[in-house]
């Protein structure tokens, strides 16, 4: 996997961050873009892909800088979107859970629980799985999603396999987020400060611990560094990351069920990361894009899609190395290594 | 974005001599489950949909009319987006399709919120039987219970007394469990609930045998219903323990992939290809001439939503924006159900009769699912009395 | 007791299944170093070519023979094509081309076979079931999978423990990049053997054709369980492979036989049961779960 630095030298920082004031600039205008092309469920897509893009980056974080490939991180969305799915239901019936009022359909009491439950989940399993290294990482990890695959299909009083309805989504106060756009720009709002706060955290002193024991844990152990907490720290903000964007998902599809922790969901997270090339800041994003944008283009073409879409994900992983960012490289001529 | 799907009737709309005006054909888009193990359901629900629309020359109740497919994989977040893209960008009012309730249940609210009309071909989730009823969502194939009810009372008039009950462990396992006690009047021994997706129900013989029960009731649709009843049958049960069944869990396609297992199972069910009303006989020669195959009840379903829209575009002319109008028109049901008598009840779901129907080795020495007795008669279902519409 | 007795067979017998898919696993796991999560759809190829080849010829052994031939003839072509270009690459570009692999083997079994499931006739002599003792009855047919079972694990213990492929295999397992140093031809000895790992998987596929039914997905559902046997036995080792998918087969079948009668004790029946399927659907995972933190790298771990 190549080295990337999201390091920015000085002289091109200015360029940099005028491109990425232009590509918020269009997200933003997407709507009206949307409408104007008569294409309104446009903006329907992009709310997914943006929430998507969430939960990609953040197990970017753990899988590409941080070595930790998690084969679970659909456990995290699920549990995050099951917190919004459960506070509603409490919030319409009025039940109270174990003695406790927990109903809320407030945005801004949902969205930080779920993002803390998550990422107390995140803390006990992580901290177990982590005992383990490697395959057995791996597969550690999609045994303890498994497990609450199952704990949900279970959990008869809150829909079992068939999941809970969200009628009406979490409100914000000023803001009305039953309105398409106005949702889109909600979820917008979240991403780009996800990935502010990543491109923050991977630049910082615990980004490059990370990034140190990424290259070699035996290493960072050699010269002092206690690895175990800087990789439950990094596997537990992963968790939270996707368990925003579980809970935002949750609002958007106003639905959730098991599926949301179904393996093949930490096989399309895992997916997105390594389209865009794991460890790089904006793969992860660039992954979303173009793994539901040709979802849905080739869906729309023939209903079996998937026999040209697997190709193209065999031939995208032998050609590039590193995914759309290998790609990229490789068009420019650069070495691949 | 060229959406896939195909026009059915748009060249015919194009020439047709509509007397008032040239109109456009009115958009129908079909949410329906076409990949995965049960895609074949959701196929014989529309080639039975466009075979109604077919034998009308490109027209339901005389009205041009366009179907948009597209397949929800299965997938309630899939089938969201499908039917927001119907209702966004292709201005369709209309929708219909659904297989399985769990994607009914997270796409169906979106399309009554957005003022859409909502006919289903065979979902019939009770959630949206009783209090949240709504005046725009129609049911035409059955309310899920109603199913394993029949199967219920099928049992109690067979005469068995003593029953062992299996179902997957989800909501519409878990419904037709308490809908067939609900109308079995004798002693239920043990209730096993399997997976969703398990393969191997060997354990479950053995319980089976264990209980030695005078009747087995189980709902397993689809690829399940066939791993089953052939298992059961290698365990030598099929001979000892007869089996009860709603039509779900043994369709003419299981029916096909179990072969002499289904031997003398009993079947209730509100449709059989062999019902003698006019209307089903027309069906049935139709759909086997254009697809060569014996329609399953999913088709019989799919065609039966056809013509009950057709009623109803019939009713007001063709307009479908005016959704209390169309609803009012498609409340009347006017139309010849292929099941017989069909009128829907108080919340918009069915009231028909259920048959008793059981598997038998026909003169030709195939085996075909014969209609033996009715069960139940213009029943309705448990959730009616809840809806306040 | 003839209940437990009858049940620990049908453990044993889901054991045998399991081992058959995860003995190929393991191999290309532990040899290779490639996660071949298209493992399952070779699987799914052995019992749809089975299927098709009965239903064509009315004979179970010819089309048994097509099965075996068929998933080892596209696992071999399936490794040099592909496979091949991804052994220097890390997990994660061998699971995302593997699953790219499945979606496209789904699908393209869907254009060729339809989505109906296919039916197999279990054949003539194995039909039935006998009395083995007291008042047990058990199905003839899946004493022929457990006796398939245990034949090709015997098999595989001679090929592995006599035969000269079976010293490359061993010492491939202990020091990958020593057996190429040595000059052995890798490529080959990979190819022959992924095409075995095939076989092993198709063979599975064969003996569940009859019993379960022969649909597009089929593989999916077992990859899972076949992951969790490899990596409790041990990643690479066939011996781990066969005690792990005894483990879990004796588990899985045992929860979900008794786990619903041990919860009747605490509560109502119905919830009883449907808590009971839930709890016992966890079971597996939670035991892997339990053998990772005690022994990390699995029971019999292959090397180190």
């Amino acid at each position: 996997m190549a080295d990337l630095k999201t390091t920015v030298a000085p002289a091109s920082a200015g360029r940099t961050y005028a491109i990425i004031a232009i590509v918020l600039a269009l997200l933003a205008a997407l709507p009206f873009i949307a409408d104007a092309i008569g294409q309104p469920a446009l903006t329907s897509l992009a709310t997914r892909i943006s929430i998507l893009a969430i939960g990609a980056a953040s197990l970017n974080l753990a899988l590409g800088y941080c070595g930790l490939v998690s084969f679970g991180h659909a456990a995290w969305y699920g549990v995050g979107a099951y917190v919004v799915g459960i506070m509603y239901r409490h919030s319409v019936s009025g039940d109270p859970f174990l003695g406790f009022s927990i109903g809320s359909d407030q945005l801004l009491v949902t969205l930080p629980l779920a993002i803390l439950i998550s990422g107390l989940f995140a803390l006990v399993l992580g901290a177990l799985s982590l005992r383990t290294s490697g395959v057995q990482f791996i597969m550690i990890t999609l045994a303890f999603a498994q497990m609450l695959f199952f704990f949900f299909v279970a959990l008869k009083a809150y829909g079992g396999d068939d999941g809970l309805i969200v009628r009406r989504r979490n409100v914000l106060p000023f803001i009305d987020t039953r309105d398409g756009p106005t949702f889109y720009w909600v979820c917008l709002f979240f991403a780009v400060a996800w990935f502010a706060l990543m491109s923050r955290i991977v630049t910082s002193r615990f980004g490059r611990v990370l990034e140190g024991i990424r290259q070699s844990e035996r290493r960072m152990a050699a010269i002092g560094v206690s690895t175990y907490p800087y990789k439950l720290a990094c596997f537990v903000i992963s968790g939270m990351g996707a368990g925003l964007a579980g809970a935002l998902m949750a609002n958007h599809a106003r639905f959730v069920s098991p599926d949301m922790l179904h393996w093949t969901q930490s096989g399309e997270f895992m997916i997105m990361v390594i389209l865009g090339g794991a460890g790089t800041l904006f793969g992860a994003a660039a992954g979303a894009v173009v793994l539901i944008g040709l979802e849905t283009q080739l869906a729309a073409l023939t209903e079996h899609w998937q026999v040209i879409l697997g190709p193209l994900l065999v031939l995208m992983i032998i050609f590039t190395r590193g995914g759309l960012s290998g790609l990229v490289r490789l068009l420019r001529g650069g070495r691949n290594e | 974005m060229t959406l896939k799907g195909f026009v059915s009737g748009a060249a015919f709309a194009l020439l047709s001599y509509a007397p008032a005006m040239a109109q456009q054909p009115v958009k129908i888009g079909m949410v329906t489950t076409l990949s995965g193990p049960g895609g074949y359901l959701g196929a014989d629900m529309r080639d039975a949909f466009n075979l109604a629309i077919e034998m009308e020359g490109g027209k339901l109740g005389g009205v041009p009319v366009q179907v948009l497919v597209e397949d929800d994989a299965l997938k309630p977040g899939q089938g969201k987006e499908i039917a927001e893209r119907f209702m966004k960008t292709e201005r369709v009012k209309l929708l219909t399709g659904i297989i399985f309730s769990n994607v009914a249940g997270a796409v169906v609210p979106d399309v009554l919120d957005n003022g859409g009309v909502y006919v289903s071909p065979n979902a019939g989730p009770s959630n949206f039987a009783g209090k949240e009823c709504h005046a725009n969502y129609f049911v035409v194939s059955w309310q899920n219970d109603t199913l394993h009810e029949s199967a219920g009372q099928n049992a109690t008039n067979l005469g068995f007394k003593r029953a062992v009950v299996l179902a997957p462990n989800y909501q519409a396992g878990r419904d037709a469990i308490s809908g067939f006690k609900r109308f079995f009047k004798g002693e239920v021994l043990g209730e096993i609930y399997t997976r969703l997706d398990q393969t191997d129900f060997a354990p479950e013989m053995a319980q089976v045998r264990a209980a030695k029960p005078d009747v087995v009731f189980q709902f397993h649709p689809g690829g399940l219903g066939i791993t089953f009843a052939r298992q059961y049958q290698q365990a030598g049960l099929l001979e000892t323990i007869p089996m009860v069944v709603a039509s779900p869990s043994l369709d003419s396609v299981i029916l096909k992939a179990i072969g002499d297992a289904a031997l003398g199972i009993h079947i209730s069910s509100h449709w059989n290809s062999d019902l003698p009303n006019a209307a089903n006989k027309e069906f049935v020669a139709a759909f086997q001439k254009k697809y060569g195959r014996i329609p399953s009840y999913y088709a019989s379903q799919g065609y039966d939503t056809a013509r009950a829209i057709g009623a109803a575009l019939k009713g007001t002319g063709g307009k479908v924006d005016d959704t209390k109008a169309f609803s009012d028109a498609m409340r009347k049901a006017d139309f010849q159900s292929v099941r017989g008598d069909f009128k829907f009840g108080p919340n918009n779901h069915p009231i028909n009769d259920w048959y008793s129907l059981r598997v038998e080795r026909a003169s030709d020495g195939n085996l075909a699912i014969v209609t033996k007795a009715k069960i139940l008669e213009n029943h309705s279902d448990f959730y009616a009395k809840d809806c306040k519409m | 007791m003839s209940l437990l007795i009858e049940q620990a067979l049908n453990g044993v017998q889901l054991g045998f299944m399991l081992f058959l898919l995860a003995a190929g696993l393991t191999l290309i796991f532990g040899i290779m170093g490639v996660i071949n999560l298209a493992h399952g759809s070779l699987y799914m190829i052995g019992a749809f070519a089975m299927a098709w080849v009965a239903n064509v010829t009315g004979s179970f052994l010819i089309a048994a023979l097509a099965g075996l031939l068929t998933a080892g003839a596209i696992g071999m072509l399936m490794e040099y094509f592909i496979i091949r270009k991804l052994y220097t690459r890390d997990h994660l570009d061998q699971v995302l081309a593997t699953f790219g692999l499945i979606l496209f083997f789904n699908q393209l079994t869907v254009l060729l076979f339809g989505r109906q499931p296919l039916f197999v006739q279990i054949p003539g002599f194995l039909e039935g079931s006998i009395l083995l003792f007291g008042d047990v009855r058990y199905p003839v047919y899946r004493i022929a999978i457990i006796a398939a079972g245990l034949l090709t694990a015997i098999g595989l213990y001679l090929l592995i423990a006599r035969t000269r492929l079976g010293m490359l295999i061993r010492a491939g397992a202990a020091n990958r990049d020593m057996v190429r140093a040595l000059g052995v031809d890798i490529r080959l000895l990979y190819t022959v053997l992924f095409g075995l790992g095939a076989m092993l998987a198709g063979l599975a596929g064969v003996m569940a054709g009859p019993i379960l039914s022969v649909q597009v997905g089929m593989g999916e559902q077992v990859l899972i369980l076949t992951f969790v046997v490899v990596v409790i036995g041990g990643v690479g080792s066939v011996r781990g492979a066969f005690v792990g998918a005894m483990i879990v087969g004796v588990v899985d079948t045992m929860l979900r036989a008794f786990l619903p009668q041990a919860f009747r004790q605490l509560m109502a029946g119905p919830d009883a049961d449907a808590l009971a399927a839930g709890f016992s659907a966890m079971g597996v995972y939670m035991l892997m779960a339990f053998v990772l933190l005690v022994k990390p790298k699995g029971l019999l771990p292959a090397h180190g």
